[in-house]
């Protein structure tokens, strides 16, 4: 019975071990995450796209007056154009120059 | 096997602290392999726990008494299930589910996130090992699941009677889980804190598991009062009990989050507050943990040694002063994008909500733990009772309900006035004549439920409103029929619409709160056969006594030696309604002093309630019968003179004739509660509606929409 | 009023709402609180028509059932005083002579009326199991 409950132990311990040190001894190239700003505005961008959805969907179940909806939904696409191009600068940017995409 | 179990933890212990010091030097030093490497220890570590788990479950199943916990809760009389459910009957078993369930939910939240955040994760890999390797420790050092006698008893002591209920299988996992998952949005927020990284990718991460976290955790409060109500024997859902408040506390600033980043994700506000709440959360779920097994409130679930209590108050404290650090110290990356635009806005009414929630868990708070608090400041323990904490809980319930019919009628960002008041009409309209029909029917008016009645049919009208609408302008827009435009309705705006099922379960539960305090009949009398009473508009009957012997026959299949009863028929105006069979059992207490025949029922008693219920009312009844007259007793004290211990069982073949042949008196109690089913319906009502507002959006409709949105917007643009 | 001083007057109003609340709720929980004591300390400062919370072990031989009510006895943790106590209410199932309970009183002359319902039995010392449960029946 000990004998079983060895063996089990050992092969525990190694199992763990491969699987924890797997990172360390590979020499993989780790993939290049997004830069923090360029999640920051995607992530906003979808928050905007949803507020104007919001905003449109709040128009018709009769909760804003049409000058109302015009003026903020008016100023959401303005915020969203403004979202758009920096995400486009950014994009371009990172093509353009040698920028790796650090991760901070 | 406990060999491999005890290795298992010590395994555990090391592979916490490596993975700590991979994560932390990864983060610090940049070097990638290390924080991967963190991360797949918490990987290593559900792993190890299964194994270990897995060791205490077979035990348990294979009646390996030579393990300790196994001979405290189990035996060979206990049934098979309830046998395997055992493992968590016990300090040192509770532990070991409870580190189990966090390596779980820890792994699937890091692999989830494996490719975003690598420094925030790194931090977070850092706390929840932290979580692990505290919980192990505890094991290790203090309440160890594995250790053993030798040589190993024959026989357990058997799991409590009173935990014999299937209910009482599910509600730990389920609450563990919802405690566990709290700490994952803790984590997580302190390791964006940490990374310096505040930003709106952290809080679209933390979203699904503060929502699961709700999830379970209401889930196992649900199941809790259930159980308490539908199995034990006082007839009642809550109680105001320090461990029920404790696991209340962060399912209630849990909600407060889950409203609160919505507005975080939208208007880049609240970031203070909302970080604050995560931390706020999670630190009530270990407060919650410590409770329960610390024994320093006066509570009926107050379990475990004192020796736990120390441990979890500097883990605690720590987490305390951690997070008011962070915060404080991070507090110019924490800054308010936006401000409120208005008053009349949806982001205002989130603020009401939440405000009103935190209210609501700082009352609890407050008298919950008020016994330390008192001791701390007068010198002397006090505490406060159901009535105080119904005094300032029912009022701030109503407002929240008042208010989750407000806020669908009222738009995003900046409502426009005249609408606003335009489309409150119908609700009120709806509040006015439910009123009027409860006054027309009679019902005694009852100042807190009457209310609450109304203002659930003000939220009533409110989200029916809102979906009549919402069904209208798609019709209007893509000419579908009503069916299938309110499917896509819902599909396309699920966090809308799923939200709204949430709040119209809420007001469903809080009615069926209102109308089972308020409108109850309760009665507690004694007795005999072909006697009855009238409680409420019932007439219950006491017809006959029964009784069944040894453990494999009883009535309940829980076990018991002895099972008493009566069977009562309940009718009303004449007309017959159910029939049930309350029983009372009488359970081994192993204990050779109290004689042959005694020892066999001297052991726990359980009331086993019997209930018919219904969507209108519950009728619930239990027995205690009296074993302790003469006749009967003489039989038991003649059986333990004369009969040897493996005859015994003879007597209690007689007591049970006995008790059929000259019952006597027996008190009963009776309870007529009316919708007390709302509550469970609105339960499930609640999470149906959670899981929709959750459910992810499939991405095609989310790149569509982006498209459409991204032309519109230029043509906007170009237009203006 | 511009919009920061509008702000600003909303915040100030909010807090001294919250702050009037909350003292109102800490006040009147000491006032509502039933004190906690044991048998030796509720014969020395007990004063009729207040509610104490009594916390002791239920004495050996002292339980005894008329009719529908369950008179007691409770006894200080390490020995010694007695109290008996009138009870009318639900009697939670794991109750019996020697367990650890709690259960609040009024003094009236010079019986203890427990308070209906209000009798709560804690775990039998040795560790068990998990929550034994509410307020059970009898």
């Amino acid at each position: 019975m000990s004998v079983v409950i060895a063996i089990l132990a050992v092969a525990l311990l190694a199992g763990v071990i491969l699987l924890v040190s797997a990172p360390l001894r590979t020499a993989r190239r780790r993939a290049d995450l997004p830069s923090a700003e360029l999640v920051e505005l995607e992530a906003a961008r979808e928050a905007k796209y949803s507020e104007i959805r919001d905003a449109e969907l709040d128009y018709r179940t009769g909760k804003l007056s049409r000058e109302d909806y015009e003026s903020v939904a008016g100023a959401l696409r303005a915020e969203a154009l403004e979202l758009l191009n920096r995400l486009e600068a950014l994009q371009a940017g990172r093509l353009a120059g040698e920028e790796p995409g650090a991760d901070d | 096997m406990a060999a491999l179990g005890r290795i298992c933890l010590l395994l555990a212990l090391a592979v916490c602290v490596y993975g700590i010091g991979a994560s932390l030097y990864g983060v610090r030093s940049g070097r990638v392999e290390f924080s991967e490497s963190g991360r797949r220890s918490v990987y290593a570590l559900a792993g190890i726990l299964t194994v270990a788990f897995a060791v205490l479950e077979i035990a348990f199943l294979s009646n390996d008494f030579a393990f300790n916990t196994v001979a405290d809760t189990s035996s060979r009389t206990t049934p098979e299930g309830y046998r395997a459910a055992a493992v968590w009957a016990s300090q040192e078993g509770s532990l070991l589910l409870w580190a189990w369930l966090l390596s779980l939910w820890s792994s699937l939240a890091l692999f989830l996130t494996r490719r975003r955040m690598r420094d925030v994760a790194a931090y977070a890999t850092a706390i929840l090992l932290g979580f692990g390797g505290f919980f192990v420790s505890l094991m290790i050092f203090y309440a160890n699941p594995f250790a053993t006698t030798s040589p190993a008893p024959a026989e357990g002591v058997g799991l409590d009677p009173l935990l014999r209920f299937p209910t009482m299988v599910i509600h730990p996992p389920m609450l563990y889980s919802g405690y566990t998952l709290c700490t994952i949005p803790l984590a997580f927020g302190m390791g964006a804190l940490l990374a310096r990284r505040v930003d709106a990718d952290w809080i679209r991460a933390i979203r699904r598991f503060a929502f699961a976290a709700w999830l379970f955790l209401g889930i196992g409060i649900l199941l809790g009062a259930r159980w308490s109500y539908s199995e034990l024997g006082w007839g009642g859902y809550w109680g105001w009990d320090a461990v029920e408040n404790a696991s209340l506390m962060p399912w209630l600033t849990g909600t407060a989050f889950l409203h609160s980043l919505m507005i975080q994700e939208k208007r880049g506000m609240l970031k203070v507050w909302n970080v604050s709440l995560v931390l706020a959360t999670g630190t009530l779920a270990i407060m919650g943990t410590f409770l329960v097994r610390s024994g320093i409130l006066n509570s009926i679930h107050a379990f475990g040694g004192a020796t736990l209590g120390v441990p979890f108050v500097v883990l605690i404290a720590l987490l305390i002063a951690g997070s008011i650090y962070l915060v404080v110290s991070r507090r110019d990356m924490l800054r308010t994008e936006h401000r409120l635009d208005s008053l009349l806005s949806r982001e205002a009414m989130f603020l009401a909500n939440n405000v009103v929630l935190v209210g609501l868990c700082f009352v609890i708070f407050w008298g919950t733990y008020f016994p330390l608090i008192s001791e701390a400041l007068t010198g002397r323990e006090a505490s406060v009772g159901p009535p105080w904490f119904d005094r300032y809980t029912v009022p701030l319930a109503l407002i929240l309900v008042l208010l989750s019919g407000i806020g669908p009628v009222i738009a995003w960002r900046r409502a426009t006035l005249a609408n606003a008041r335009r489309n409150f009409v119908a609700p009120l309209l709806v509040a006015a004549l439910t009123l009027v029909a409860l006054i027309v029917a009679g019902v005694a008016l009852k100042p807190f439920a009457i209310a609450m009645f109304c203002c659930a049919a003000f939220v009533l009208g409110s989200i029916s409103q809102e979906f009549f609408r919402g069904v209208r302008a798609r019709r209007a827009m893509a000419g579908e029929a009503a069916v299938v435009a309110l499917g896509a309705l819902v599909r396309r705006n699920r966090r809308r619409y799923g939200g709204y099922i949430v709040h119209l379960g809420m007001a469903v539960l809080f009615v069926g709160v209102a109308a089972s305090s308020s409108f109850q009949h309760a009665s507690e009398l004694g007795l005999s056969p072909g006697g009855s009473t009238r409680v409420g508009a019932y007439t219950i009957r006491y017809v006959r006594p029964t009784a069944t012997i040894t453990p494999k026959y009883d009535q309940a299949h829980t076990g018991s030696t002895l099972s008493l009863g009566a069977v009562l028929d309940v009718s009303k105006n004449g007309h017959h309604v159910a029939t049930l069979r309350p029983s009372e059992g009488y359970y081994d207490s192993g204990e050779p002093a109290q004689g042959s025949v005694g020892h066999l029922i001297g052991g726990q008693a359980v009331s086993h309630i019997s209930m018919s219920a219904g969507v209108t009312r519950d009728v619930w009844t239990a027995i205690a019968p009296n074993i302790s007259t003469p006749s009967l007793q003489r039989i038991i004290t003649v059986g333990n003179r004369t009969l040897p211990p493996e005859d015994a069982e003879v007597a209690i073949a007689y007591l049970a004739r006995a008790y059929l042949q000259r019952p006597p008196q027996a008190q009963f109690h009776f309870i007529v509660s009316p919708l007390v089913m709302w509550i469970w319906l609105g339960g499930l009502i609640v999470f149906g509606g959670g899981l929709i507002a959750i459910w992810p959006a499939p991405s095609t409709v989310r790149r569509r929409v982006g498209a459409l949105a991204r032309t519109r917007a230029q043509h906007g643009l170009a237009r203006a | 009023m511009n919009p920061a001083r509008k702000r600003t007057v909303r915040l100030i109003v909010a807090l001294s709402a919250a702050v009037v609340l909350a003292s109102a709720l800490i006040y009147t929980s000491f006032s509502a609180a039933s004190p906690a004591l044991s048998p030796s300390q509720l014969l020395r400062e007990a004063q009729p028509g207040r509610s104490y919370q009594l916390t002791g072990t239920v004495a050996t031989g002292s339980v005894q059932r008329q009719g529908s009510v369950l008179h007691f006895s409770v006894e200080d943790r390490a020995g010694g005083t007695t109290i008996p106590v009138s009870y009318r209410g639900t009697v939670p199932d794991p109750f019996r002579e020697g367990r650890e309970i709690i259960v609040t009183v009024q003094k009236q002359g010079d019986r203890y009326l427990g308070e209906r319902d209000s009798l709560i039995t804690k775990c039998p010392s040795k560790y068990q199991t998990a929550p034994t449960g509410e307020k059970q029946n009898y």
